[in-house]
């Protein structure tokens, strides 16, 4: 039997191929603007969204997305407005986060296998309604990546000069912390909530290693993420596996092949030139 | 000529802080090449901070183009060029996508770009010497040319104010010396405003109109020649 012949699994890669596109595509600039790990305190308030969901009866994927971008934008408003500085505002949104996912999850008496399912990913949860919802935050979001790309980009080069020069700073970073929260929402049913931030960061990291423009390492980012996902679904469906592990391991593994492979080139064109 | 910079008896203090400046009159008319100079810590940068609104003064006022500095409706004609320690150098981008970037302010953040932007980036290169490097990443570059990469992200904006926040900092004084002929063309051909802030000025003092030293208020401001010979570096300032 084909492992493309069982349903779960077509809902599962399809779920995956927006997951694989669309996290390093905000990642990257998460990176750039050296907020690699916001991605994780908004998986914390994503948790906490899940648990919302199970209490008032609900689809656990819409309350975590309301709760991941509603906690993104705060970050970014704590962080502009000076009321805590970068790591303070993480912390903040880390702990409240998770407490708040606790008790909310206690109250709602679904500590059971369904929420480990949340919170490490699986590939036989991911419904046709889940697709669905995800396929349209996928598009939306990466059409808005590429309709604001010059923009981003101008920022992550210099937030300073944007902001003299009336680039619209604060909105562009808005969209930015929304889009991460809406990329951890879409994640969360394959790679999990405490893993997704790393399918935003590995992929970039690894591309910048060879890269050789800000788009040639969007677009590596991008084609990483996707061999990431494909490969740590197929891995975990051979392997009974949760799949944000396996997922997240492949693309560390992407970062140490890359690096691998890019100091052996230099060392290459060193010999060949010297 | 019209001003392009005003600043009528400014002080700033932080919140619970000594002042930073006081009592700071400043006029920049359109087309002047000024020099801020002062020793680190001085106030020469919060000073630039409030020119360009991102800090409001606590008595007196700043004004760009006649317009409250913080609500000028000519942002988009200004260029920035902020301490190397803010910009992006570390980025994966190309010399050809920094220079892009300078076009957002002017044309708006959504769309793609016209031939005629495409030409215009590929000018502001050209007129900083790094066509040959325009498609290769920042970190491949010296400190001068990622200067320069900057610098041509500001002129792609097509400014009429051009700010640098200390450019010399951390490259050689070769390439100091090429900064400052290059902002001395970019002056003389394109009648730029310039501002030029740094604690290092020898390398533009032969080109700039004035020279304004800060040291918590103006200490200085006039022709670089009518400096006291004491005074020609500004970390040693005695007012």
């Amino acid at each position: 039997m084909s492992i493309l012949d069982a349903d779960f699994m077509r809902l599962a890669f399809a779920t995956g191929a927006v997951v694989g596109i669309l996290a390093p595509a905000v990642g990257f600039f998460l990176v750039q603007r050296r907020m690699s790990l916001i991605g994780d305190g908004i998986g914390h308030v994503a948790f906490a969204g899940v648990a919302a969901g199970y209490l008032l009866g609900v689809s656990p994927v819409a309350t975590a997305l309301v709760a991941s971008v509603g906690g993104a934008v705060a970050i970014e408003w704590l962080r502009t407005r000076r009321r805590a500085a970068g790591d303070q505002a993480l912390a903040l949104l880390f702990y409240t986060g998770i407490a708040a996912g606790v008790v909310l999850v206690s109250a709602a008496g679904a500590l059971n296998a369904n929420l480990f399912a949340f919170l490490f990913g699986s590939i036989l949860t991911v419904t046709r309604g889940d697709l669905l919802l995800v396929s349209i935050l996928g598009v939306v979001g990466v059409a808005l990546i590429a309709l604001l790309y010059r923009a981003l980009v101008a920022v992550a080069l210099d937030e300073e000069s944007a902001r003299v020069s009336g680039i619209p700073v604060g909105t562009l970073n808005v969209v930015l912390a929304g889009l991460a929260g809406v990329t951890i929402a879409v994640s969360m049913r394959i790679v999990g909530i405490l893993l997704i931030a790393a399918l935003m960061v590995l992929p970039v990291i690894a591309a910048s290693l060879v890269a050789w423009s800000i788009r040639s390492t969007i677009l590596l980012a991008i084609a990483l993420g996707l061999a990431a996902v494909f490969v740590g679904l197929a891995v975990a469906y051979y392997a009974d596996l949760a799949p944000g592990g396996a997922i997240v391991l492949t693309a560390a593994g992407s970062y140490v092949l890359v690096g691998l492979g890019s100091a052996a080139r230099r060392r290459l064109l060193a010999r060949t030139t010297g | 000529m019209p001003l392009a910079v005003e600043l009528d008896r400014v002080a700033f203090a932080y919140p619970g802080g000594a002042p930073v400046l006081r009592d700071v009159t400043l006029a920049v008319e359109e087309g002047e090449f000024v020099a801020i100079a002062g020793p680190n810590g001085g106030g020469k940068t919060t000073l630039l901070r409030i020119v360009l609104g991102l800090e409001r003064p606590t008595a007196g006022s700043a004004r760009l183009w006649g317009e409250p500095a913080a609500r000028s409706g000519r942002r988009s004609r200004i260029s920035y060029l902020a301490q190397r320690a803010q910009l992006g150098i570390e980025s994966p981008a190309t010399v050809r996508e920094v220079v892009e970037a300078g076009l957002v302010a002017r044309r708006g953040v959504v769309g793609r770009f016209r031939a005629s932007e495409r030409g215009r980036v590929a000018e502001a290169i050209e007129r900083v010497g790094l066509t040959p490097q325009a498609a290769v990443t920042l970190s491949k570059l010296s400190g001068g040319q990622r200067q320069r990469a900057f610098i041509a992200k500001a002129l792609a904006g097509a400014p009429d104010l051009l700010v640098l926040d200390e450019p010399t900092a951390g490259v050689d004084v070769d390439a100091q010396e090429a900064l400052a002929l290059l902002l001395e063309d970019l002056h003389r051909d394109l009648g730029l405003t310039t501002l030029f802030v740094s604690h290092e000025f020898g390398a533009v003092e032969r080109f700039v109109d004035r020279l304004v030293l800060v040291r918590g208020a103006v200490v200085f401001d006039g022709d670089p020649a009518a400096l006291p010979s004491s005074w020609h570096d500004p970390s040693h300032v005695h007012p």
